[in-house]
């Protein structure tokens, strides 16, 4: 038997990466594995890397367990599952010392000797699962399925957990069910009789998931929608935001049919293009209903006539930004935060736009019900800043609840009775002083009835060439931005005025940096950290970076687009501002965030192996 | 497009639809476009038309992009809501606003411009999503608020002022919207109102995707010798194949008609049109004999108008859907969410 090259004990606390070929079926064994830990009560993350492909190209899956609960990824792999001969030699280098590399032994590999430092496990999958079932695709599947049973032997997952997890998959495809939970046994039988199982690093039972699920934040996005009483959504298909609408279609064919007459209390719609995508989307809201289109970069450059047009003509517009790696197409299936200044500066002329930035799926849920309560309050269009890591990733996050007390915000909408007691109805008059004006619904009052244009426009709501016309309603619309300012959801803090240094993140970075202080504490580093949520800042932005001498601002793209936004809308220092930045395409690292501070601040860096973010 | 007020004077003598209303009821503002402009015709035709229908003022949605006859919008319908949104993408605006609301009248008024070339994308899916609107093209051939310059609707051979003679074959809308599938497709003639005006009501009534392109000369750069698209040309050029009566509900057919040359068609509402055939070997509904008519016509530089193929079976936008009988911008958040318990039954899957 082979002995462990560490026999250090990890349990709870460690990577598992796999690398696999996509279109072979390798998802629902890496989504069995993490469900598996996740149901024995241990906190897990798990993070796909596919390729813009359907079949052929080499795609990843990163599972990091963590009994302390840390969302992001760590830096660290410490067992890497090799089933792809192509990246074999990537594969290898990148476990980190101490670590275990298991390969299919069906085909030797002597190259994979190379290393010293770690343990290597070979396994027979492909020969195994040739000499036991029939069918080439079965064959190919299975084999992901026995990886996972070899693992549960190696890590001590429970393996009656997962027949659960299958049967609930495979249901009452008996022959689909037997087979695949022969692959399991057999997997797990070969590992526990050639190998020390359990190794070091393995899965305890905990009690630290009771309360959470697994979703992608396209799924609670989706489920934001629904009960935020959408009733239009409109899409062109781009990744990685087709599963949100995905997730709304099938939503809506469960909840929003009328079970009396079957039909729909919903409509969607798969546009020409994103142009018709929004255009719809602006159509219907104009008109009264709650609509949105979920898309990524390249949708919202498509889109920015129409953004301005309805900054410009006031009408309530919900923007889901799925980012992806740009510029131009870029790597589509894999994830950054790139879009923030052209979402926030959208379109010709000056416009400025409401930007939300969930941190998590949890976050997706419910900030995309404020969305279109902000969006009617305000009568612009508001962009939830998603992206592909908070969007396609299962992320753990306590179980979403709702509060059945909640009325939809349709902000204001003049009745028929109140268009009655008018004189006259003006679009475009600041009645109340904080720049939201009124608007009327078609079909309702021939009083309330008006001309919508993106031309220059009065308050009164004609055209207009005038001037001083013109600038009372821009100025306005400046005004609006400022009571924008006070609606839109606050920034997160952990420790205020604290210590003098400062770190400032936004959505998906949140978990890097939240491990990154645990780190940098114990090294004796102490900072306070603020989560930046929404666009525009708040008065709380502006006083944290007054408050504090040297302030991190951690974002994944390579222009420091958030430091940009908060020179340019704040009135911070901007030499106080430090930049750490992450920008492969991958998930940030905690590892990125500590090495930054320790680098910003002149102390030793600890670097990490972090192979796959491009770093040697 | 200024803002100027109309004085609103309506003599009592002047006669009233059933609503009580007059036709100056149904103005807009006052248009700012060229003296003599075809445009105005079509916009004294739909504020016939409208009035005519009984439609109450803000159950209409006027609709447009951008250009000279996106502009007209303003000017018929005060009572009614208009969206002047960007160039070409009209059909978008107007298919989200026929999502949320089906049940109001949609006239949307586009140009060679905005419709054949910017906006050719979003025309073509309005149409195969047969979307319940009446879109009017207000065809002219040429760009007017940039000076002149040919558009997509251009005939080969035909002049500019300058006489710069344009080379590239033309982009029909008719002959796109039949290819393209519409269930209604009529030509007219911005001088002709009485064929336009029934044409515009048959449009209104039907349910799905209604096009009737209207040649509507341009008289500041393209009125003159050597073009295709001048009030004279067109005078001379332009053949009523099938004239369309519009007939109300529960209103008799009180035009005599001979005997074989009229064809009642019946609409969703129960409304009728009585096509009358101009030309004995025409069929209206034949779509692909319809076609081909039509394209030897052109071919001979003979614009056929009036109602050119209809066919009142097809299924609009909603029917496709299978959307709820209420207008969904008017279901109570009750029916739309499905509550906290609700909620606690989704998440189970997530566990």
């Amino acid at each position: 038997m082979l002995q462990p090259a560490d026999s250090q004990e990890r349990v709870n606390d460690f990577v598992i990466k796999l690398a696999n070929v996509n279109g072979t079926g390798s998802a629902s064994a890496n989504t069995l594995l993490v469900k598996s830990i996740f149901r024995m009560g241990v906190p897990v993350m798990g993070k796909n890397y596919f390729p813009s492909n359907i079949q052929g190209l080499p795609t990843w899956y990163e599972i990091r367990v963590s009994r302390d609960g840390y969302v992001a990824r760590s830096g660290r792999v410490d067992i890497m599952v090799a089933m792809n001969a192509e990246t074999y030699a990537k594969d290898l280098k990148e476990v980190s010392p101490g670590g275990y590399l298991i390969y299919d032994s069906t085909w030797p590999r002597p190259a994979l000797l190379k290393r010293d430092d770690i343990t290597i496990f070979g396994m027979p999958f492909a020969r195994m699962c040739n000499e036991t079932f029939q069918g080439v695709r079965a064959r190919i599947l299975l084999k992901n399925i026995m990886y996972a049973g070899a693992l549960a032997a190696l890590l001590d997952i429970d393996l009656d957990i997962m027949r659960t997890m299958l049967g609930e998959t495979y249901g009452r495809k008996r022959d689909l069910l037997d087979s695949n939970v022969r692959a399991l046994e057999m997997g797990y039988a070969y590992a526990k009789e050639h190998f020390a199982c359990p190794l070091p690093l393995r899965i305890a039972p905990m009690n630290k998931t009771a309360d959470y699920i697994m979703i992608d934040g396209n799924t609670a996005a989706a489920l934001g929608c629904l009960y935020a009483g959408a009733t239009v959504g409109v899409w062109y298909p781009i990744t990685p935001s087709t599963s949100l609408m995905d997730a709304f279609k099938a939503l809506c064919q469960k909840w929003r049919v009328d079970p009396a007459t079957g039909k729909r209390n919903y409509v969607i719609i798969q546009a020409e293009d994103e142009l018709a995508a929004l255009g719809a989307v602006l159509g219907a809201s104009w008109n009264g209903a709650r609509a949105f289109t979920p898309t990524s970069g390249p949708g919202i450059s498509l889109m920015n006539e129409l953004i301005g047009l309805a900054y410009y003509a006031e009408i309530p517009a919900v923007i889901f930004d799925v980012q992806r790696v740009g510029p131009s197409t870029g790597m589509p299936t894999r994830t950054q935060q790139c879009d923030i200044l052209l979402a926030a500066y959208a379109s010709h002329g000056d416009t400025r736009h409401v930007l939300l930035f969930p941190n998590s799926p949890e976050e997706c849920f419910y900030l995309s019900v404020q969305a279109f309560d902000l969006a009617e309050r305000l009568q612009t269009p508001v962009f939830v800043m998603s992206d592909l890591d908070i969007g396609m990733n299962d992320w753990m996050c306590p179980v979403l609840k709702w509060d059945d007390s909640y009325r939809p915000d349709r902000g204001k909408v003049l009745s028929k009775e109140e268009i009655e007691r008018l004189d006259k109805f003006y679009r475009f008059l600041d009645k109340d002083g904080d720049g939201i004006p009124y608007r009327t619904l078609p079909g309702v009052h021939p009083k309330g009835a008006y001309f919508t244009r993106g031309s220059g426009h009065s308050q009164f709501g004609t055209y207009t060439e005038d001037s001083t016309e013109y600038q009372i309603v821009l100025d306005r619309l400046k005004r609006k931005f400022d009571t924008a300012k006070k609606l839109v959801p606050s920034a997160v803090f952990e420790g205020r005025n604290e210590h003098d240094l400062g770190i400032v993140s936004i959505g998906s970075c949140d978990g890097a940096v939240r491990e990154a202080l645990d780190l940098l504490k114990r090294r004796g580093i102490r900072a306070d950290y603020m989560r930046v949520r929404a666009f525009p800042f708040g008065e709380e932005v502006e006083e944290f970076l007054a408050a504090h001498s040297l302030v991190f601002v951690v974002e994944q793209n390579r222009d420091a687009q958030l430091r940009s936004l908060l020179t340019l809308e704040t009135s911070v220092d901007k030499a106080k501002l430090r930049s750490i930045l992450h920008y492969s395409g991958l998930p940030i690292p905690s590892s990125v965030v500590v090495d930054g501070v320790l680098a910003g601040l002149g102390e030793p860096v600890e670097r990490f192996a972090d192979v796959s973010a491009g770093r040697a | 497009m200024s803002f100027i007020p109309k004085p609103k004077v309506a003599h009592p003598s002047l006669p009233k639809n059933e609503l009580g209303l007059t036709r100056r009821d149904y103005e807009g503002v006052m248009s700012t476009l060229c003296a003599g402009c075809g445009h105005d015709s079509v916009t004294a035709a739909i504020i016939e038309a409208v009035w005519g229908l009984s439609i109450r003022p803000e159950q209409v949605v006027k609709l447009s992009g951008i250009g000279c006859s996106s502009k007209t919008t303003a000017y018929f319908v005060s009572g009614g809501h208009g969206f002047n949104s960007v160039h070409g993408r009209m059909p978008s605006i107007a298919t989200g606003a026929i999502a949320a609301n089906k049940d109001l009248y949609y006239i949307g008024v586009s140009g060679d411009g905005d419709t054949l070339s910017i906006g050719f994308g979003q025309f073509a899916h309005a149409i195969r999503r047969n979307i319940n609107m009446l879109y009017i093209i207000e065809n002219n051939g040429v760009y007017g608020l940039t000076k002149g310059q040919f558009s997509a609707s251009a005939d080969i051979g035909s002049k500019t002022k300058r006489g710069e003679e344009n080379l590239q074959p033309p982009i029909d809308p008719v002959v796109a919207g039949l290819t393209l599938g519409a269930g209604f497709v009529a030509r007219s003639f911005s001088g002709d109102k009485q064929q336009l005006v029934p044409l515009i009501q048959a449009g209104l009534k039907y349910k799905g995707f209604a096009l009737i392109d209207v040649l509507s000369p341009c008289v500041t750069f393209n009125d003159h010798e050597g073009s295709t698209k001048s009030y004279r040309f067109v005078r001379e050029h332009y053949d009523e194949v099938v004239h369309a009566d519009f007939v109300p509900p529960a209103q008799e057919i009180t035009i005599q008609y001979s005997p074989g040359e009229a064809i009642p068609v019946t609409m969703h509402d129960g409304s009728r049109i009585v096509l009358r055939k101009l030309d004995e070997r025409y069929d209206p509904t034949r779509r692909g004999k319809a076609y081909n008519y039509l394209r030897d016509r052109l071919a001979k530089g003979e614009y056929v108008t009036g109602l050119i193929y209809i066919d009142e079976k097809g299924r609009d936008f909603h029917e496709v859907n299978g959307t709820t009988d209420t207008p969904i911008n008017q279901l109570p958040y009750e029916v739309l969410t499905p509550g906290a318990a609700a909620l606690e039954q989704i998440m189970s899957r997530y566990r």
